[in-house]
């Protein structure tokens, strides 16, 4: 049976003359877990950004269900509606409460009724221990509560994917813990997600699978154990080495 | 006869023209409200229609159609910015008169002017009150599948239109400074009404005195009002803490999810989505 999402095949991305983006491949499946490590300006977050459509791809193609997303007739915004993303520095609605940025994507994008939205938002606002906030506008609230509203809102559209890029990067270690155990838990219910981050233990632990990127490209693949435990590749031994001494 | 001191003048001016300083009040008051209001939606138009995104490859069409109407709409903006409200006023007016034979009237005037102004500086405001919004606002908002309209609609334009209100309010003051010039044209605003007062008893000192004082209650019962306004749009300073168990939406839990028992922190997240769309034939996988 087919359970294939997404399918990245030769990607390419320019910024100009810069290419960012070298011939990259990779498949989503359903379920996956799927984080991305590699150093900085190796192009991740350009990578998730693409599979939103948020940055046009140069070249190459990007399945969803077998559909390429930047064909014609395709929709890039009921496509964005079941891909979500959490970013790193939140973006959150500042101009709306904790409970109103949950509502407006299901009200207005996915059209469903107020009280159902409502239900929804709170209910995906308690999965994250943020219902006791849902009159706070996003400036009242701490860094780790902003990424677990943001984590609700994305939620609450209902996503078959849910793309991280770096969600606990912009976080105090104190609030580290409290977004990557919501995430924790995600995974552990069978969300489908693509995960950028930099926190090792976190990967090695809630991934099904692990991409090592390196000057746009995958350098390595795989298992967590196999990629933590045995890598293969030099570069990426000499990534985590470097890590690990830290 | 007129009194001889100055605080008896001004009684006197007080008691037999109080009517014609309130009717020149209300005139002032009138356009300078309703030509602000029409200004700015003039400056929202034009400043949304300015930062449309378009792809020149993608959609050259539209892309050259966009073109044109923003060379149209910037000519626009620079043209009544550049040049004197008063001149503007005497060309519109008379000019237009002669020429065209168009007989506007002098009220159609006197909003169209001022709004028309308003609108070449509201425009410049809004285009920057937009550009200054987060770029991460608009991509959280592309993230839930917004396209360009909702985006501006439920995300860009509240907030743009929060941090412009000084820029309305300065607009409103100026606005009920600048209707003076329309006596020009013979609107029979605060300053024109001061003026033939003054010219009647030979009290230019004393009319004009109570003119700067009715000027300036306008002027800063109006921008407090604005204040009001802004710290209304901000909302509290702080919020409650929500009991969701005291919440009456609480019990919706169960109802939006019966197959469930423990909705609570940990309910299955593929079991919602299984319970709510019918996918239990991807749970078997
Ligand atoms: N909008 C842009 N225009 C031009 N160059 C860009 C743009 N965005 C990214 N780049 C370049 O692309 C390269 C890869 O960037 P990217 O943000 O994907 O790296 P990253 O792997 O996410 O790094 P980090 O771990 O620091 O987030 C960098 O060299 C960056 O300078
Ligand atoms: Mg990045």
């Amino acid at each position: 049976m087919d359970n294939n999402i997404i399918k990245v095949s030769h990607l390419q991305k320019f910024f100009g003359k810069n290419q960012v983006l070298k011939d990259v491949d990779f498949n989503v499946n359903e379920g996956d877990v799927t984080t991305i490590i590699g150093a900085s300006g190796s192009g991740k977050s350009t990578l998730l950004r693409c599979i939103n459509l948020l940055e046009k791809p140069s070249g190459g193609e990007i399945l969803f269900h077998g559909k390429p997303i930047t064909g014609k007739g395709f929709d890039p915004c009921s496509y964005r509606a079941k891909v979500g993303m959490c970013f790193q520095s939140f973006n959150l609605f500042n101009n709306m409460t904790v409970i109103e940025n949950c509502m407006v994507g299901p009200v207005k994008v996915l059209k469903r009724p107020k009280a159902e939205a409502e239900e929804k938002a709170l209910f995906y606002l308690k999965k994250v221990g943020m219902d006791p906030y849902i009159k706070a506008k996003p400036r009242q609230l701490s860094g780790g509560q902003k990424q677990r509203v943001a984590i609700a809102r994305a939620l609450a559209m209902e996503p078959e994917v849910l793309l991280f890029d770096e969600p606990t990067s912009a976080l105090d270690p104190q609030m580290v813990g409290e977004v990557l155990s919501v995430m924790r838990q995600l995974a552990k219910e069978g969300l489908t997600m693509i995960i950028v981050t930099h926190e090792m233990a976190f990967a090695r632990d809630v991934s099904t699978h692990v991409v090592y990127m390196a000057d746009g490209v995958i350098c390595e693949e795989g298992s967590p154990e196999k990629i933590f435990e045995h890598p293969e590749n030099e570069r990426t031994a000499e990534f985590l080495k470097r890590f690990n001494e830290r | 006869m007129l009194p001889s001191d100055f605080w008896g003048r001004i009684v006197f001016i007080l008691e037999e023209y109080g009517s014609s300083f309130l009717r020149g009040i209300g005139t002032t008051m009138l356009i300078a409200v309703v030509s602000t209001a029409i200004g700015c939606i003039i400056g929202f138009a034009v400043g949304i229609v300015q930062t449309i995104p378009c792809d020149k490859e993608e959609n050259p069409v539209k892309w050259g159609l966009l073109s044109v109407i923003k060379f149209i709409l910037t000519a626009y903006v620079e043209i009544f910015r550049g040049t004197p409200m008063m001149v503007q006023a005497m060309f519109i007016y008379y000019g237009t008169a002669m020429v065209f034979n168009i007989n506007m009237g002098m009220w159609t005037a006197a909003f169209f002017i001022v709004s028309i102004n308003t609108g070449a500086y509201m425009a410049e405001t809004v285009r920057g009150g937009i550009l200054s919004i987060d770029p991460g606002q608009t991509e959280g908002a592309m993230a839930i599948g917004m396209n360009h309209f909702q985006t501006m609609i439920n995300v860009i334009l509240p907030q743009a239109l929060r941090n412009i209100m000084p820029q309305i309010g300065n607009n409103l003051i100026i606005n009920i400074k600048d209707t003076s010039v329309l006596s020009v044209i013979g609107v029979m605003e605060l300053f024109y009404t001061t003026k033939g007062i003054a010219g009647a008893y030979y009290t230019y000192f004393e009319a004009f005195s109570i003119a700067m004082v009715f000027y300036f209650i306008m002027t800063f019962i109006c921008s407090r009002i604005l204040r009001v306004l802004e710290s209304r749009m901000d909302g509290p300073d702080n919020y409650e803490l929500v009991q969701t168990d005291a919440l009456v939406l609480g019990e919706g839990m169960h109802r939006y999810n019966p197959k469930d028992k423990n909705v609570s922190t940990n309910g299955d997240y593929r079991a919602q989505r299984a319970g709510n769309f019918n996918e239990n034939q991807r749970e078997g996988m």
